[in-house]
């Protein structure tokens, strides 16, 4: 079984993110579930959702204590929040975009989703779309194959450049 | 077709197939996004249903038995304070003999003001005349839907079904949904009291000492024939769609020396748990109990028992617990964990049955100093 746990600020997309992770993976014929942590949800405040993929179906619904990846959606969370928290070892961190953080020793990948999105012009309420660049980028690492993740941004989304910022990411990612 | 659905997307999902004639319904986290997603199926014409937004749950229930004594499909959906809400015309809806579903998200009750899953809403409904089945997956949630729906309208039963799913462990997670092709597995209602404008009769009249308890008996006999109706339909189930759950879904129990007693998601997590035990050599078995109204048959003699209670009956100890000592004439290990969506872990669940102490009481995570 493969853990994600995705940081985002209420309103960047990290939920939604996690459900386009999950569908990607079904459509690579693996199980998936998605789920946020519910608190008082409120635009701008971190927020936490994780994912699970595996080649069985999932019975666990207790949060993800021991992720293999975290990914951050935005950076200035790590100001307040130990995303590295509970990080297995070997694991790996995909940030939005570099900031001088320590990564303790963690392998760490990053690349703009924010630049990418404006570039798009995807912004949504004053905010720009990461949801759906991340998961060109987690394609890129591996974690669903690209054919999935596009079909599964299409499925969610009509406007096509939302499929354009996941190539787009993809593309920028450096491994 | 195979998509990914949350638990309550599920729900709304099945009854957009099975076709109501009536909906009422009041929202209520985390319920809302049921009657939210029927709500869009009405407007965009995808579902042909009277749609009634009423203002509170009383009122949902109640015109949702108004609905129903014409011989219309019905369906609500609530959750916790809601539920409390409408307990009256809970009461009436199967007093009334009215094949209504309504989902229940299974969430704590207040104060403290608590949004998680517990199972004490729905518990506190137990002695209402409703059947009652709980689901631990959104593929299930789904499923038992449609089967409620067979079930509460089949004429041998006419008693309303309630299907619970725990608050955001599953209302609000993704999994993968297989949506079928219904056909005609559920037939037409026939309602045979019915309003029936040509030959008027009275509904709801002064019933007296003499002929009260007879309808009381009635519900109870219908109760009692329900059995027959679910494994039935759940036969049919499986020959058209090919997945079946039963009466409690059972893991690993053939040659268990203990078997863990659950609900809900808590019991596809407590079979992680057995699988753990199982490699430490500890004969372990899950039986999650599905269908707690009318009340299973459970197989659990000379075997250690935990049950964990997510629920409470302040004074007296975990409902489920009292269910299985007094049904099954075992002297369990009570649990009671999960309240107001407290964290459980398949490990805490390993732990539970590796630590247990038949005939006691154990509330998770109190400790003296609480």
């Amino acid at each position: 079984m493969y853990e994600i746990r995705i940081h985002s600020r209420g309103g960047q997309g990290g939920v939604t993110a996690a459900k386009l992770l999950a569908l990607a993976a079904f459509r690579d014929h693996k199980y998936a579930t998605a789920f946020p942590f519910y608190g008082a949800e409120r635009r701008g405040a971190p927020v936490v959702s994780f994912v699970r993929i595996d080649e069985s179906p999932i019975r666990v619904y207790s949060q993800i204590k021991k992720p293999d990846l975290i990914v951050v959606l935005d950076n200035s969370i790590m100001d307040v929040v130990d995303v590295l928290h509970g990080l297995r070892p070997g694991g790996k961190v995909l940030l939005n975009g570099t900031l001088p953080h320590d990564m303790k020793g963690f392998q760490t990948l990053s690349v703009d989703l924010t630049t990418i999105a404006l570039r798009l012009n995807l912004v949504v309420a004053g905010s720009p779309i990461l949801n759906t660049p991340v998961i060109g980028a987690l394609a890129k690492m591996g974690i669903v194959s690209m054919d999935s993740a596009k079909s599964a941004i299409s499925e969610m989304f009509s406007d096509d450049r939302n499929v354009k910022a996941a190539e787009a990411a993809f593309q920028e990612l450096v491994l | 077709m195979l998509t990914i659905a949350t638990g309550n997307k599920a729900v709304a999902a099945a009854v957009k197939q099975v076709s109501p004639e009536v909906i009422a319904a009041y929202p209520i986290t985390p319920q809302t996004e049921i009657v939210e997603q029927i709500a869009e199926y009405v407007t965009n014409g995808e579902l042909k249903s009277q749609y009634i937004p009423v203002e509170s749950e009383h009122s949902a229930m109640a015109a949702c038995i108004g609905a129903s004594i014409t011989g219309a499909r019905t369906f609500t959906a609530t959750s916790s304070h809601g539920l409390l809400y409408m307990h009256e015309m809970v009461n009436w809806a199967a007093g009334g003999r009215l094949p209504i579903v309504m989902a229940n998200v299974n969430r704590a009750l207040g104060p403290g003001w608590n949004i998680w899953a517990e199972h004490t809403d729905s518990m506190q409904e137990r002695d209402t005349g409703w059947l009652q089945v709980y689901v631990s997956t959104v593929q299930e949630a789904y499923d038992t839907t449609l089967m409620a729906f067979r079930i509460a309208e089949h004429n041998d039963v006419l008693l309303p079904v309630m299907v619970n799913l725990d608050g955001f462990s599953l209302s609000h997670i993704n999994q993968s949904l297989e949506t079928v092709d219904l056909g005609d597995f559920i037939p037409p209602l026939r309602l045979p009291h019915a309003i029936d404008v040509k030959n008027p009769r009275g509904y709801g009249p002064l019933t007296g000492p003499e002929d009260y308890f007879k309808f009381r008996w009635d519900i109870e006999r219908s109760m009692r024939d329900s059995v027959k109706v679910v494994e039935s339909t759940e036969k049919e189930f499986f020959r058209r769609f090919g997945r079946s759950y039963g009466f409690t879904d059972d893991y690993q129990c053939e040659d268990a020396d203990v078997v863990v007693v659950s609900m809900g998601t808590l019991g596809k997590e407590a079979e992680v748990s057995i699988d753990l035990l199982r490699k430490e050599g500890i004969k372990a078995g899950s039986m999650r109990i599905r269908w707690l109204r009318p009340f299973p048959k459970l197989d659990l003699k000379g075997r250690d028992v935990v049950v964990i209670d997510r629920d409470y009956s302040f004074g007296y100890g975990g409902i489920l617990a009292d269910a299985v000592r007094s049904k099954c004439r075992a002297d369990p290990y009570s649990v009671i964990a999960g309240l107001g969506g407290q964290e459980v872990t398949y490990d805490d669940i390993a732990g539970f049955i590796r630590g247990r102490r038949p005939g006691e009481e154990s509330w998770f995570g109190v400790t003296p100093d609480v």
